[in-house]
Formats: C-alpha cells, structure tokens, sequence
C-alpha cells in the first residue's frame, strides 16, 4: 500500500439514515445540492416488507425500505448521472481499487458490514452488511471516513476497513463499492420527483406477493395478533423487539422513515407549486406518530417481561390502522402529474 | 412528532455520539432535525436483544468449564456468530467448524487453524487454548 496522504474537500454532514447520506454527500461534492429528504424521496427509499422465512441473527427480517444500493441507483438514473459500480472477490484487490479512486479524487461510497467497524458505539454493533460510508482520503495510513450517523470524520486503518467490506453473513458486501462519474449539464428535477413518488406508491401498493407494502403490513399485523399462541411469550417477545429496533434503530429519522418522507412531500410541494401535496405531507406525519404509538405498546410489553397476550392485539390494531392510512396515501400519490 | 417532543432518554447506549436525527415539525409546520440521544421503547428493544446475547454467552461459558464444549462455542457465542456466519468467516464447511466446538475435534486443530479463529474473533491464540473467561458483567 501506498501511504501518501490524499486529502479530498469532501462536506460531511451528518444525516438521518445512511444510504440517503451518502448520497446527498456525494451529490453535493459534485455541486448538485439536494436534501436527504429529497434524496430519499426521488430514490423512493420508502418501503415495507415482512419476510419471515429469511432469518438475520436468527429472527425474521423486516424492512423498511428497499436492498441497500436502490436509492443511490434510482436518484442517478432519475437525474441522469453516471456512476459505477464495483464488486470484488479479492480484498486486496477491492483495497487497490480504492485507492486508485482516492488518488484520483475521487470520494468513494463503500458497503460495509457494522459488526467490526471500530469506531460504532458497541451496543449497535450486530451483524448488519447494509451500512454506507463514503471514504474521503488517507491521513497517516488511515483511511478517513465520512459516516453519515456520525457527526465527526471518522478513521479506519487498512485492515479494518478491509474487514468490514468483507463481512460474512446476509447480503455479504463483497467489498463493494461506488462512485459518480459523470454529472448532467443539467436535470429535470420535478421530473424525477414525481418518477420517484409514483415508483414509492406502486412498491406500497401493486407488488403482487403479500409481504411488500401495504399489503405485507397487515400480513405482519395478522401473524403478530398470533403470536404470543405460536411462538411462545419470550420468542414473541423477541420477534416484537425485532421490529421496533428496524423500525426506529439504524438511523430512519422516526417511525421507519414515515417522517423524511413527509419532509419530503413538503419540499415537493413546493418544488412542483402542488399544494395538495402538503396536506399529503400532514397525513403521512400522522402515519408517522401511529407507528411511534405501536413502538410505545412494543415498549410496554417488554417491560412487563414479555406478558400480556392482549397487548400483541393492541400492538396489532395500530398496524392495521397504519396499513389504512397508508394505502389511502399512496392511491393519492400513486395519480400524481407534473402539472 | 412536534419539535418539543422528540425524546433525550439517554442510557449510555451510544458512547456519547451517533446521534439519531429526527425528522420533526416545527411551529411553522416546516420539517427540521433534531438529534435525540435516544428513546426508552427503543433502548428496551436493544438490550433486550443484548439480555438475549448475554445468556447465551454465559450458557456457553458453562459448558466450556464442564467440557461439553470447546472455547470456539464460547467465542462464536460471544461475537453473535451461529455455524453458518462463522464457517464462512473461517472459510471451512459447516460440519467441519461443528466438530471444532466440541472438545475432541477441538484439541486436533493445529496451529494455522487455531490462528485464523483467533483472529476472526480478535483475541490472542493463548484465550482459545488456555481458557479462562469470566462471567459477563451487565
């Protein structure tokens, strides 16, 4: 390895949820200034999905928003930027790479699994592969890293950071890695607004397997009423925590999500002049505090150890009321136009 | 979510940083971020999932002391691996890494092998053959 220091004029700014972060960053370092929310909104990083026969650290896993790397792709297809990606057997090779790309300039978003990233406060270190970083230069042998959940520049040495690019487990990284090649003279971008929201509310509506969308939340609200009969108090109990840590953990700015894609029907309400959006925007903050009602019933049964099968019930009705509210969002949204 | 209402229940979780932004409405209805320090119901779902870890971990450790298992059980355990994650860290069939969590087939690796699980789990060789874990403290 080469040790020159590489310093790039990257902004780190901190944002809400990772993927969105980056891409705002990386967006910004190219001179194209768009929120997270934005960001968020025209990559149609709002999703849900309930998929319990695929386990993660043994429990089923549940999503709210799409496989990690869509909203990067879909925001760059939508504004016509060209970016290319990478991904390696060799990690070596994968570290070569990079630097190749730093030598050039080149601020560069990797994939990266939590587990061995040395500078995550420990009690959030579980084995997740869906994490982005953008790595902005080499100081003292040391990669610096822009991590969007953090508010500092972070380090990682060589070793460390070609540990986390390989993670081993679900959806392995594979040292993958991306970056922005070419940027449009200019862009439509009430355009690729309304692309995003019309692809967000077919995704929440029209997937024809019930375990996405809309659909997959009242799946979710159905097996969770079971529960506590099914898999016993202390597994529902688990499966209950599941959930709330997705829902509110890995950085989704509250409620899964639901409040940054409200901020975002409010700025497209003002970039597209349609105001209609912004009772739209209201609406989805009142989704919004119905899943913090559920994660507030979620945290009262895991302080009674777990009892109280009614709870599950109450838990359950929440969700089904949510599942509502969004449906009669999305058939709004899903009729939007550009005029 | 208000402006007022984002909730500071810190429990010592992030070490003092990663923040969570909140995306909440201010008193002109425009959206804002505020960084919260944390929230009861989810700091509960957290160290719930910790409790979980801690048990097993301990479970494990009392087997190794019994000579049910081998420290490899206990390590696998205490960095939330099962077989699968760890036979693909250590680049070794499934079957092969269950045999090194019992003692017979433990005692048979050489050093190479010893070597590569020790680094997996970011502990000296000598904390795998010469074992003497303590109970976790909470």
């Amino acid at each position: 390895m080469n040790n020159k220091d590489i310093q790039i004029h990257f902004d780190h700014r901190q944002a809400a949820h990772c993927e969105n972060g980056v891409t705002s960053n990386l967006l910004r370092f190219y001179n194209i200034h768009l929120s997270e929310a934005m960001v968020f909104g025209i990559g149609s990083g709002l999703f849900f999905a309930y998929m319990p026969f695929i386990k993660l650290n043994n429990l089923p896993v549940i999503s709210f928003r799409p496989w990690p790397g869509m909203i990067f792709n879909r925001i760059n297809r939508r504004l016509g930027i060209s970016i290319q990606r990478y991904k390696f057997k060799d990690p070596r090779e994968s570290m070569e790479a990079l630097d190749k790309n730093l030598e050039k300039s080149i601020p560069t978003g990797c994939l990266v699994g939590i587990y061995h990233l040395t500078y995550f406060p420990k009690a959030y270190r579980f084995h997740f592969n869906g994490h982005n970083i953008v790595v902005m230069g080499r100081e003292n042998g040391e990669y610096l890293i822009s991590d969007p959940i953090m508010e500092d520049i972070e380090k990682l040495s060589y070793n460390d950071l070609m540990r986390v690019r390989f993670a081993k487990g679900t959806y392995p990284p594979k040292g993958r890695m991306y970056f922005i090649t070419e940027i449009p003279s200019s862009y439509d971008l009430k355009k690729a607004i309304v692309l995003g929201i019309r692809q967000t509310s077919q995704d929440m509506l029209r997937i024809p397997i019930p375990l996405f969308g809309v659909k997959g939340i009242r799946y979710l609200a159905r097996r969770m009423r079971k529960w506590p009969k099914t898999l016993g108090p202390k597994k529902a109990c688990l499966y209950l925590g599941q959930i709330i840590r997705m829902l509110e953990e890995i950085g989704t700015g509250g409620a899964g999500f639901r409040f940054i894609y409200a901020a975002f029907l409010r700025e497209a309400a003002k970039e597209l002049n349609q105001l209609w959006l912004n009772d739209i925007s209201k609406e989805m903050t009142e989704d919004g505090d119905r899943w913090r009602e559920f994660a507030i019933i979620a945290g009262r049964i895991f302080k009674d150890r777990c009892g109280l099968d009614e709870s599950y019930s109450a838990a359950a009705d929440v969700l089904m009321d949510t599942a509502s509210r969004e449906e009669h969002i999305f058939q709004k949204l899903s009729k939007i136009t550009l005029d | 979510m208000k402006k007022h209402e984002v909730p500071q229940d810190n429990e010592g979780l992030r070490e003092g940083k990663a923040w969570d932004l909140c995306y909440v409405v201010d008193e002109n209805g425009d959206y804002v971020t505020v960084p919260s320090c944390g929230w009861a119901p989810k700091n509960a779902a957290l160290l719930q999932a910790w409790d979980v870890i801690h048990e097993k971990v301990e479970e494990a450790r009392q087997q190794v002391l019994q000579g049910k298992l081998s420290p490899i059980a206990y390590y696998m355990e205490k960095n939330i691996m099962d077989v699968k994650l760890l036979a693909s860290y250590i680049g070794l069939p499934k079957w092969k890494v269950r045999r090194h969590l019992k003692f017979p087939g433990f005692t048979k690796l050489d050093e190479i092998v010893l070597r590569r699980y020790s680094e997996i789990f970011s502990i000296p060789v000598e904390a795998l053959t010469n074992f003497r874990e303590r109970p976790e403290k909470k």
